[in-house]
Protein backbone atom coordinates (compact mmCIF):
# COMPACT_ATOMS: atom_id res chain seq x y z
CA UNK A 1 0.00 0.00 0.00
CA UNK A 2 0.94 3.31 -0.86
CA UNK A 3 -1.52 5.54 1.00
CA UNK A 4 -0.11 6.99 3.96
CA UNK A 5 3.49 5.49 4.46
CA UNK A 6 6.41 7.42 3.15
CA UNK A 7 7.84 4.00 2.37
CA UNK A 8 5.78 4.85 -1.16
CA UNK A 9 7.28 7.99 -1.76
CA UNK A 10 10.53 6.53 -0.62
CA UNK A 11 9.95 3.90 -3.40
CA UNK A 12 8.51 6.57 -5.91
CA UNK A 13 12.06 8.58 -5.14
CA UNK A 14 13.98 5.33 -5.95
CA UNK A 15 12.44 5.34 -9.16
CA UNK A 16 10.51 1.69 -8.56
CA UNK A 17 7.84 1.85 -11.37
CA UNK A 18 5.50 -0.45 -9.67
CA UNK A 19 4.78 1.60 -7.09
CA UNK A 20 3.93 4.12 -9.44
CA UNK A 21 1.93 2.02 -11.78
CA UNK A 22 -0.23 1.26 -8.48
CA UNK A 23 -0.39 4.76 -7.66
CA UNK A 24 -1.73 6.23 -10.34
CA UNK A 25 -4.22 2.88 -11.18
CA UNK A 26 -5.73 3.38 -7.78
CA UNK A 27 -5.97 7.55 -7.74
CA UNK A 28 -7.13 7.81 -11.37
CA UNK A 29 -10.52 7.26 -10.81
CA UNK A 30 -11.14 9.53 -7.61
CA UNK A 31 -8.79 12.27 -9.29
CA UNK A 32 -10.16 11.91 -12.36
CA UNK A 33 -13.67 12.95 -10.57
CA UNK A 34 -11.95 15.78 -8.61
CA UNK A 35 -11.19 17.52 -12.32
CA UNK A 36 -15.15 17.06 -13.34
CA UNK A 37 -16.20 18.64 -9.65
CA UNK A 38 -14.19 21.92 -12.09
CA UNK A 39 -14.03 20.85 -15.68
CA UNK A 40 -17.44 19.39 -17.03
CA UNK A 41 -16.23 17.44 -20.07
CA UNK A 42 -14.25 14.36 -19.52
CA UNK A 43 -11.86 14.56 -21.97
CA UNK A 44 -10.37 18.09 -20.70
CA UNK A 45 -10.49 16.06 -17.01
CA UNK A 46 -8.48 13.20 -18.20
CA UNK A 47 -5.88 15.59 -19.75
CA UNK A 48 -6.06 17.71 -16.22
CA UNK A 49 -5.46 14.42 -14.33
CA UNK A 50 -2.51 13.32 -16.77
CA UNK A 51 -0.61 16.89 -16.61
CA UNK A 52 -1.18 16.20 -12.77
CA UNK A 53 0.49 13.13 -12.86
CA UNK A 54 3.47 15.07 -15.15
CA UNK A 55 3.41 17.86 -12.78
CA UNK A 56 3.69 15.54 -9.72
CA UNK A 57 6.56 13.34 -11.15
CA UNK A 58 8.51 16.51 -11.56
CA UNK A 59 8.64 17.55 -8.72
CA UNK A 60 8.80 14.45 -6.68
CA UNK A 61 12.29 15.38 -5.59
CA UNK A 62 10.42 18.73 -4.04
CA UNK A 63 7.98 16.96 -2.17
CA UNK A 64 8.34 16.74 1.60
CA UNK A 65 6.12 14.59 2.72
CA UNK A 66 4.66 16.68 5.11
CA UNK A 67 1.18 15.49 3.56
CA UNK A 68 0.20 12.10 1.98
CA UNK A 69 0.79 11.44 -1.58
CA UNK A 70 -3.21 11.30 -2.30
CA UNK A 71 -3.55 14.96 -0.49
CA UNK A 72 -0.61 16.15 -2.83
CA UNK A 73 -1.94 14.70 -5.89
CA UNK A 74 -5.31 16.37 -5.10
CA UNK A 75 -3.35 19.41 -4.59
CA UNK A 76 -2.03 19.62 -8.21
CA UNK A 77 -5.68 18.48 -9.54
CA UNK A 78 -7.08 21.44 -7.92
CA UNK A 79 -4.73 23.99 -9.28
CA UNK A 80 -4.80 22.55 -12.88
CA UNK A 81 -8.43 22.28 -13.27
CA UNK A 82 -8.85 25.72 -11.81
CA UNK A 83 -7.06 27.13 -13.98
CA UNK A 84 -8.52 25.26 -17.01
CA UNK A 85 -11.93 26.16 -15.89
CA UNK A 86 -11.09 30.19 -15.51
CA UNK A 87 -9.66 29.67 -19.06
CA UNK A 88 -12.93 28.26 -20.37
CA UNK A 89 -15.93 30.05 -18.75
CA UNK A 90 -14.86 33.53 -17.45
CA UNK A 91 -18.27 34.90 -19.19
CA UNK A 92 -20.27 32.02 -17.28
CA UNK A 93 -18.03 32.25 -14.09
CA UNK A 94 -19.54 35.50 -13.65
CA UNK A 95 -22.92 35.15 -13.93
CA UNK A 96 -22.47 31.90 -11.86
CA UNK A 97 -21.23 34.62 -9.39
CA UNK A 98 -24.28 36.35 -9.32
CA UNK A 99 -26.76 33.74 -8.93
CA UNK A 100 -24.67 32.07 -6.30
CA UNK A 101 -25.69 32.91 -2.96
CA UNK A 102 -23.01 32.66 0.48
CA UNK A 103 -21.48 29.10 0.26
CA UNK A 104 -20.72 29.23 3.85
CA UNK A 105 -24.16 30.20 5.42
CA UNK A 106 -25.67 27.94 7.36
CA UNK A 107 -29.01 27.85 6.60
CA UNK A 108 -32.11 25.26 6.54
CA UNK A 109 -30.95 22.13 4.23
CA UNK A 110 -34.60 20.24 4.71
CA UNK A 111 -37.19 21.77 3.27
CA UNK A 112 -39.20 23.71 6.24
CA UNK A 113 -42.68 22.23 5.31
CA UNK A 114 -41.50 19.13 6.46
CA UNK A 115 -41.81 20.44 9.95
CA UNK A 116 -44.56 21.92 12.42
CA UNK A 117 -44.49 24.60 13.62
CA UNK A 118 -42.67 22.90 17.12
CA UNK A 119 -40.09 22.05 14.38
CA UNK A 120 -41.16 18.00 14.60
CA UNK A 121 -41.45 15.87 11.43
CA UNK A 122 -44.74 16.03 9.94
CA UNK A 123 -44.00 12.67 7.84
CA UNK A 124 -41.19 11.28 9.28
CA UNK A 125 -38.18 10.25 6.35
CA UNK A 126 -38.26 6.45 5.02
CA UNK A 127 -35.79 3.74 6.34
CA UNK A 128 -34.94 2.94 3.17
CA UNK A 129 -34.92 -0.87 4.93
CA UNK A 130 -36.74 -2.53 2.26
CA UNK A 131 -34.59 -1.10 -0.62
CA UNK A 132 -32.13 -4.06 -1.64
CA UNK A 133 -28.02 -3.15 -2.12
CA UNK A 134 -28.62 -3.76 -5.80
CA UNK A 135 -30.60 -1.31 -5.71
CA UNK A 136 -29.29 1.29 -3.46
CA UNK A 137 -25.99 1.33 -5.42
CA UNK A 138 -27.36 -0.25 -8.94
CA UNK A 139 -26.32 2.03 -11.55
CA UNK A 140 -29.82 4.06 -11.67
CA UNK A 141 -29.31 5.16 -8.12
CA UNK A 142 -25.35 6.36 -8.91
CA UNK A 143 -26.38 7.98 -11.54
CA UNK A 144 -28.86 10.40 -9.36
CA UNK A 145 -26.21 10.63 -7.22
CA UNK A 146 -23.43 11.37 -10.03
CA UNK A 147 -26.19 13.95 -11.42
CA UNK A 148 -27.37 15.58 -7.87
CA UNK A 149 -23.13 16.19 -7.47
CA UNK A 150 -22.81 17.96 -10.44
CA UNK A 151 -26.22 20.13 -9.92
CA UNK A 152 -24.03 21.89 -6.88
CA UNK A 153 -22.66 25.20 -6.23
CA UNK A 154 -18.95 24.56 -7.18
CA UNK A 155 -17.71 25.10 -3.95
CA UNK A 156 -19.94 22.97 -2.58
CA UNK A 157 -19.27 20.04 -5.06
CA UNK A 158 -15.23 20.52 -4.63
CA UNK A 159 -15.71 19.79 -0.87
CA UNK A 160 -18.28 16.59 -1.12
CA UNK A 161 -15.49 15.57 -3.63
CA UNK A 162 -12.96 15.48 -2.05
CA UNK A 163 -14.38 14.21 1.18
CA UNK A 164 -17.20 11.56 0.55
CA UNK A 165 -16.11 10.72 -3.42
CA UNK A 166 -12.41 11.17 -2.96
CA UNK A 167 -12.50 10.21 0.38
CA UNK A 168 -9.92 12.57 1.93
CA UNK A 169 -9.97 13.78 5.23
CA UNK A 170 -11.64 17.09 7.08
CA UNK A 171 -8.18 18.18 7.87
CA UNK A 172 -6.35 18.28 4.69
CA UNK A 173 -9.17 19.00 2.51
CA UNK A 174 -9.72 22.39 4.55
CA UNK A 175 -5.60 22.99 3.70
CA UNK A 176 -6.24 21.97 0.13
CA UNK A 177 -9.00 24.53 -0.24
CA UNK A 178 -7.70 27.36 1.83
CA UNK A 179 -10.94 27.19 4.09
CA UNK A 180 -11.85 27.13 8.24
CA UNK A 181 -12.98 23.65 9.08
CA UNK A 182 -16.05 24.80 10.16
CA UNK A 183 -16.49 26.22 6.38
CA UNK A 184 -15.65 23.03 5.53
CA UNK A 185 -18.31 21.37 7.18
CA UNK A 186 -21.14 23.97 6.74
CA UNK A 187 -20.14 23.12 3.13
CA UNK A 188 -19.95 19.46 3.10
CA UNK A 189 -23.36 19.70 5.33
CA UNK A 190 -25.13 21.76 2.53
CA UNK A 191 -23.56 19.29 -0.56
CA UNK A 192 -24.85 16.45 1.59
CA UNK A 193 -28.18 17.68 2.15
CA UNK A 194 -28.59 17.77 -1.20
CA UNK A 195 -27.58 14.85 -2.26
CA UNK A 196 -29.72 13.05 0.09
CA UNK A 197 -32.54 15.17 -1.20
CA UNK A 198 -32.22 13.90 -4.51
CA UNK A 199 -31.98 10.37 -3.53
CA UNK A 200 -34.94 10.59 -1.50
CA UNK A 201 -36.54 12.42 -4.26
CA UNK A 202 -35.64 9.01 -6.29
CA UNK A 203 -36.09 6.34 -3.64
CA UNK A 204 -39.09 7.84 -1.85
CA UNK B 1 -33.60 19.76 20.85
CA UNK B 2 -36.31 20.08 17.61
CA UNK B 3 -36.02 17.96 14.74
CA UNK B 4 -35.90 20.90 12.11
CA UNK B 5 -32.65 21.70 14.53
CA UNK B 6 -31.59 18.10 14.94
CA UNK B 7 -31.08 17.79 11.27
CA UNK B 8 -28.63 20.71 10.63
CA UNK B 9 -26.50 18.73 13.14
CA UNK B 10 -25.75 15.70 11.48
CA UNK B 11 -22.54 16.31 9.58
CA UNK B 12 -21.16 17.94 12.60
CA UNK B 13 -21.96 14.91 14.85
CA UNK B 14 -20.66 12.53 12.07
CA UNK B 15 -17.38 14.47 11.82
CA UNK B 16 -17.21 14.31 15.66
CA UNK B 17 -17.43 18.08 15.71
CA UNK B 18 -20.07 18.73 18.52
CA UNK B 19 -19.08 19.54 21.81
CA UNK B 20 -20.16 17.06 24.32
CA UNK B 21 -23.00 18.59 25.70
CA UNK B 22 -24.13 18.71 22.51
CA UNK B 23 -23.50 15.14 21.66
CA UNK B 24 -24.94 14.11 24.79
CA UNK B 25 -28.02 15.79 23.96
CA UNK B 26 -28.24 14.84 20.02
CA UNK B 27 -28.07 11.21 20.96
CA UNK B 28 -30.93 11.43 23.37
CA UNK B 29 -33.06 12.52 20.96
CA UNK B 30 -32.15 10.45 17.86
CA UNK B 31 -32.84 7.57 20.44
CA UNK B 32 -36.09 8.69 20.74
CA UNK B 33 -36.96 9.92 17.39
CA UNK B 34 -37.86 8.10 14.48
CA UNK B 35 -37.84 10.62 11.90
CA UNK B 36 -34.47 11.73 12.63
CA UNK B 37 -32.88 7.86 12.95
CA UNK B 38 -34.38 7.15 9.80
CA UNK B 39 -32.67 10.92 8.28
CA UNK B 40 -29.40 10.05 9.96
CA UNK B 41 -29.64 6.53 8.26
CA UNK B 42 -30.38 7.93 4.82
CA UNK B 43 -27.39 10.36 4.62
CA UNK B 44 -25.24 7.57 5.98
CA UNK B 45 -26.46 5.60 2.77
CA UNK B 46 -25.79 8.57 0.91
CA UNK B 47 -22.58 8.34 1.87
CA UNK B 48 -21.83 4.74 1.21
CA UNK B 49 -23.08 5.55 -2.35
CA UNK B 50 -20.70 8.57 -3.00
CA UNK B 51 -18.20 5.91 -2.03
CA UNK B 52 -18.81 3.04 -4.07
CA UNK B 53 -18.65 4.80 -7.58
CA UNK B 54 -17.34 3.04 -9.75
CA UNK B 55 -13.84 3.99 -11.24
CA UNK B 56 -13.32 4.08 -14.88
CA UNK B 57 -10.14 2.01 -15.01
CA UNK B 58 -7.06 4.55 -16.13
CA UNK B 59 -6.65 4.49 -19.90
CA UNK B 60 -3.58 2.02 -21.23
CA UNK B 61 -2.56 5.07 -23.24
CA UNK B 62 -1.94 7.51 -20.61
CA UNK B 63 -0.44 4.64 -18.05
CA UNK B 64 2.07 4.23 -20.41
CA UNK B 65 3.07 7.65 -21.39
CA UNK B 66 3.13 8.15 -17.72
CA UNK B 67 5.12 5.73 -17.07
CA UNK B 68 7.65 6.57 -19.89
CA UNK B 69 7.82 9.96 -18.19
CA UNK B 70 8.78 8.52 -14.63
CA UNK B 71 11.52 6.20 -16.38
CA UNK B 72 12.53 9.37 -17.59
CA UNK B 73 12.66 11.41 -14.65
CA UNK B 74 14.31 8.21 -12.77
CA UNK B 75 17.21 8.34 -15.91
CA UNK B 76 17.74 12.47 -15.40
CA UNK B 77 17.65 12.62 -11.51
CA UNK B 78 19.68 9.05 -10.73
Amino acid sequence: MVESSSSGLEALRRGDEATFVDLIQRYHGPMLRLAMAYVRDHHVAEDVVQEAWLTAIKSLDRFEGRSSLKTWISGIVINLARARRRKESRLLTFTALLRRGDPDRREPTVDPSRFTAAGDWRAIPHQWENIPESTLLGRETMQKVQAAIEKLPPKHREVIVLRDVAELDAGPVSELLGISAENQRVRLHRARASVRKALEDYLG
Amino acid sequence: MKCREVVELMTDYLEGALTSHDRERFEQHIAGCDGCRAYLRQLRLTLRAMRSFEDAPIPERVQEELVQAFRNWRQTSS
